[in-house]
């Protein structure tokens, strides 16, 4: 019982990580509403684009535990991330060579 | 079981229970299985009367049996009822449902409940594709192309798109649950390369199914909502764009070919091996040979769009990742033959449909690799050559492998053997018939007999009739093992637990298994097909 | 690695072990196998949601580099402090959220009712927010095919942009209350007392779902609000 009591249960991470990612995430949200009302050119939808991704990472990784489960996670998260780029790149492959608009 | 009912007959899953709720409400993933069974084989009818009526239809030149109106419709509703109401379930969620717990030396599959959703949601998108084809049909082909899918045709499209979409969840939960089963739920000693090839297989169809059918149905909303309010994404008058919905929908339905030729892979190398009595050659080639093709038909699916509109460059792309499926695709049918080889080969019934299936689908990969030519496809776009291609797939392949697969696992799943002579006979007479119906199609195409037409001119009549003089033969070769399985049911001979004297997990337990699969915990000791070491024992 | 050193619980009723956990399902030997296969699963369902996005995402994608004026003229017309707001809403509810499966892994089973309430207190803010968004929207005639008018050039597109609008957001706010479906089963579970140090699993799950459903809304959010704002 004791054992799978062991087994079963996660890596319990302290508390006050929590709210330092928390507070990360509240950080970038400001800054990319902040960045948005100056005119970067083409920077704008990268820099909004790259906060969002680490954002997302920092959700992924701390508060849904994918830092500390097994590879297995990991394979199954990043053959997300590849398909969904193999359906966004390859589309956009198309339409970059058509001639956009055309 | 228990010592005192050792006089009594052996309780198992099918006599476990009784009545129609210990059915309908099991979590048995064999009961699951058999659920399935019944539900495809009565949508594979329900399609094959629409195959029956189309080649009607071709056997002359005017459109005089049906008008242009219902042709259309009796096109769209073979494929979507065959499509994505027999062949994609089919091998997943029959054999796949019954076998993958067993063949891993698990009781069941991880999530039971989950899988009975499954065949309940299957279940609710069928009724509401039967509702669409009850209620007047669909006319847009399966492939619900825009913009006539969203302005322009005035069936059913609705209802059917609703159902696709919910039948979708279906696939998806499938896979879903047999990834976790197969990670987590393996015996002990039964490692990932000591598994059969056939789950191998399974594993990979459960990846296209889980990482492309969601796409699929986003796609499928997306076209009932443009529908309803005009949204715009597909429809040119908003600036939106057609071609998208290409893109988005052969996404998932070009891996979705995948979703029913692995899992008939999958079988054929549990026959071959079984029939030659051989361990597969190069074990691991075939095992990674099925991954690589579910991550390699992501890549391919622009070659249906060729002359759809698309830009050049991204078509010669597209041409030229296409040929990459067909190196794992010939791995697999080179090391089944070098299995073959000095193999005391025995032809029992499941063995006649595995080479079958080896003969028409290399004829299938081949003319595929015609139509992953850009030149060569932009000739023969649209005409019977594409309709002798995939059918040499999905019927030649596909369903061969499925039937010989229910022949090879029949006595382990009612415990009863069927006469083999006639079950050799019906293999025999489907292959016949399949070569008379689609090979002719081949010559159609090439001479410019185009697909989704009710009527052509006279010089191609000779072939029609040819083409739906095959389709009956292939009829009674699909009549004759629906007979004699039922018959088997009841008067066949009893099987024993190992029929075939094949290796293999499924084959140690009694025939039909008990409720939990195995009366102990099986522990594996051996790779999948150690077969070499019984020839030894023996002599 | 599946482990298998209870095989006792082969037939449940009658053999298992007297010992074994009142949580573990027949078809799984241990706790830890069956923990394993369920945050599996949800992994691999939550790879599914990101495919099921996909498609939207890639409609977005093309449009947006298709029509990148259109797409400013139309995203400038969103409330951008109610977006933001939103999103600092749906990031607290994700904190309460890792707080709730926190205390279930320390078996503290008021707090985890409690944070879970937060949890969802704040996933109706959110959507009430967004039902306040989607009135103004309707009352500008924003909302494609009823009465749709939108000021500036090319209208049509327009149109376009606010119907991946409705179906991004629509889909986003579907799964929120899917989600808040899920959370009210785990709080009467946990009310019930049915979670242990040794299986809280649902409420593990229950939270990889919540957070996913998160960040969909961090992509949505400067993909739909923050397009050419300093114009």
């Amino acid at each position: 019982m004791n054992q799978q009591a062991h087994a079963a249960s996660h890596v319990i991470v302290p508390r006050s990580m929590y709210f330092t990612i928390f507070a990360a995430l509240i950080v970038l949200t400001g800054l990319t509403t902040f960045v948005a009302f100056f005119d970067l050119g083409l920077a704008n939808p990268i820099v909004a684009l790259s906060i969002a991704v680490l954002k997302a990472s920092l959700v992924v990784l701390f508060f849904m535990h994918m830092k500390y489960s097994s590879r297995l996670t990991w394979i199954i998260g990043g053959a997300a991330v590849f398909w969904l780029g193999i359906l966004l790149v390859l589309i956009l492959s198309d339409y970059a060579m058509r001639g956009w608009g055309g | 079981m228990d010592t005192d009912t050792l006089a009594l007959p052996r309780t198992h899953y099918l006599n476990a229970e009784f009545g129609l709720a210990s059915w309908l409400l099991t979590t048995d993933h064999k009961r699951i299985g058999l659920l399935f069974l019944g539900s495809i084989s009565m949508f594979f009818v329900l399609g094959g009367i629409f195959a029956g009526m189309i080649r009607l239809e071709l056997l002359t030149p005017p459109g005089d049996l049906v008008s242009d109106d219902t042709y259309n419709k009796l096109f769209t509703m073979h494929g979507i009822v065959m499509i994505f109401m027999f062949l994609i379930p089919s091998i997943p969620s029959v054999m796949g449902n019954f076998f993958v717990p067993i063949m891993i030396g698990a009781r069941d599959l991880a999530f039971p409940r989950l899988n009975l959703l499954s065949w309940y949601i299957f279940m609710i998108g069928g009724c509401f594709t039967l509702y669409a084809i009850v209620t007047g049909g669909v006319d847009t082909g399966w492939t619900f192309y825009t913009p006539f899918s969203t302005m322009a045709s005035t069936s059913n499209v609705m209802a059917a798109a609703v159902g696709i979409f919910i039948m979708g969840f279906s696939s998806i939960l499938t896979g879903l649950n047999f990834i976790v089963t197969i990670h987590t739920m393996r015996a002990p000693g039964m490692t990932w390369f000591r598994m059969p090839l056939f789950l191998w297989a399974m594993y990979a169809t459960s990846l296209i199914n889980v990482l492309g059918t969601p796409v699929l149905a986003i796609t499928i909303v997306s076209v009932a909502l443009e529908r309803a309010f005009h949204l715009g994404i597909f429809d040119p008058a908003y600036g939106g764009d057609p071609l998208l919905f290409q893109h988005l929908f052969w996404f998932y339905s070009h891996p979705a070919v995948y979703i029913m030729i692995l899992p008939s892979m999958g079988i054929v190398s549990e026959l071959i091996a079984a029939f030659s009595r051989k361990n597969i050659f190069g074990y691991t080639f075939v095992a990674f040979s099925s991954l690589a093709i579910a991550v390699f038909g992501f890549l391919v699916w622009g070659h249906h769009m060729f002359v759809a509109g698309m830009s050049v460059y991204g078509a010669m792309i597209f041409s030229v990742l296409s040929f990459l499926v067909a190196v794992p695709s010939a791995v697999k049918v080179f090391n089944w033959t070098a299995t073959l080889y000095k193999g005391s080969v025995s032809y029992q019934t499941p063995m006649l449909y595995a080479l079958g299936f080896i003969g028409l689908f290399t004829i299938g990969g081949l003319t595929g690799l015609f139509l992953a030519s850009l030149g060569i496809d932009v000739h023969v776009t649209d005409t019977y050559f594409v309709v002798a291609h995939f059918h040499y797939i999905m019927v030649g392949g596909a369903l061969m492998g499925y039937l010989g697969g229910l022949h090879y696992w029949w006595p382990k799943m009612t415990g009863r053997m069927y006469p083999d002579l006639w079950g050799r006979v019906a293999a025999v007479v489907t292959f016949l018939g399949f070569n008379l119906t689609f090979f002719p199609q081949f010559i159609l195409g090439y001479l410019g007999m185009p697909r989704r037409y009710h009527a052509y001119p006279p010089e191609f009549q000779a072939l029609n009739v040819l083409s739906t003089a095959g389709a009956s033969v292939m009829g009674i070769g699909y009549l004759m093992p629906a007979i004699y399985l039922f018959w088997s049911l009841k008067y066949g001979p009893i099987a024993g637990p190992n029929p075939w004297g094949a290796k293999g997990l499924e084959w140690t337990t009694p025939s039909p298994p008990p409720t939990f699969n195995f009366d102990e915990t099986p522990v594996v000791t051996e790779p999948a097909y150690a077969y070499d070491t019984v020839e030894k024992k023996l002599a | 690695m599946p482990k298998h050193e209870s095989s006792s619980a082969l037939v449940p009723d009658e053999n298992a072990a007297p010992a074994s956990d009142p949580a573990l399902r027949h078809h799984f030997d241990d706790l830890a196998q069956q923990h394993e296969a369920a945050t599996l699963g949800m992994w691999l369902f939550l790879a599914t949601e990101v495919m099921f996005f996909g498609g939207l995402f890639s409609a977005y994608m093309i449009y947006r580099v298709w029509y990148p004026g259109t797409w400013g003229d139309a995203s400038r017309t969103l409330d951008i402090t109610l977006g933001t707001v939103n999103t600092i809403v749906l990031i607290t509810s994700s904190l309460t959220m890792a707080l709730a499966v926190h205390a279930a892994a320390t078996n503290e089973r008021r707090k985890v009712m409690s944070f879970l309430v937060v949890t969802m207190v704040l996933g109706v803010a959110f959507l009430g927010i967004k039902s306040f968004e989607y009135y103004q929207k309707f009352a500008e005639h924003h909302v494609p095919g009823l009465d749709f008018r939108f000021e500036g050039q090319a209208p049509e597109r327009a149109n376009l942009f606010f119907s991946l609008y409705f179906a991004m957001t629509g889909l986003h706010a579907l799964h929120m209350i899917i989600g808040l479906g899920i959370l009210s089963v785990i709080l009467y579970m946990a009310w019930r007392g049915r979670f242990t140090e040794a299986w809280h699993t649902p409420v593990e799950i229950s939270g990889l779902y919540w957070h996913f459903v998160d960040i969909i809304w961090i992509f949505l959010f400067p993909l739909l609000y923050l397009v050419d704002r300093h114009r």
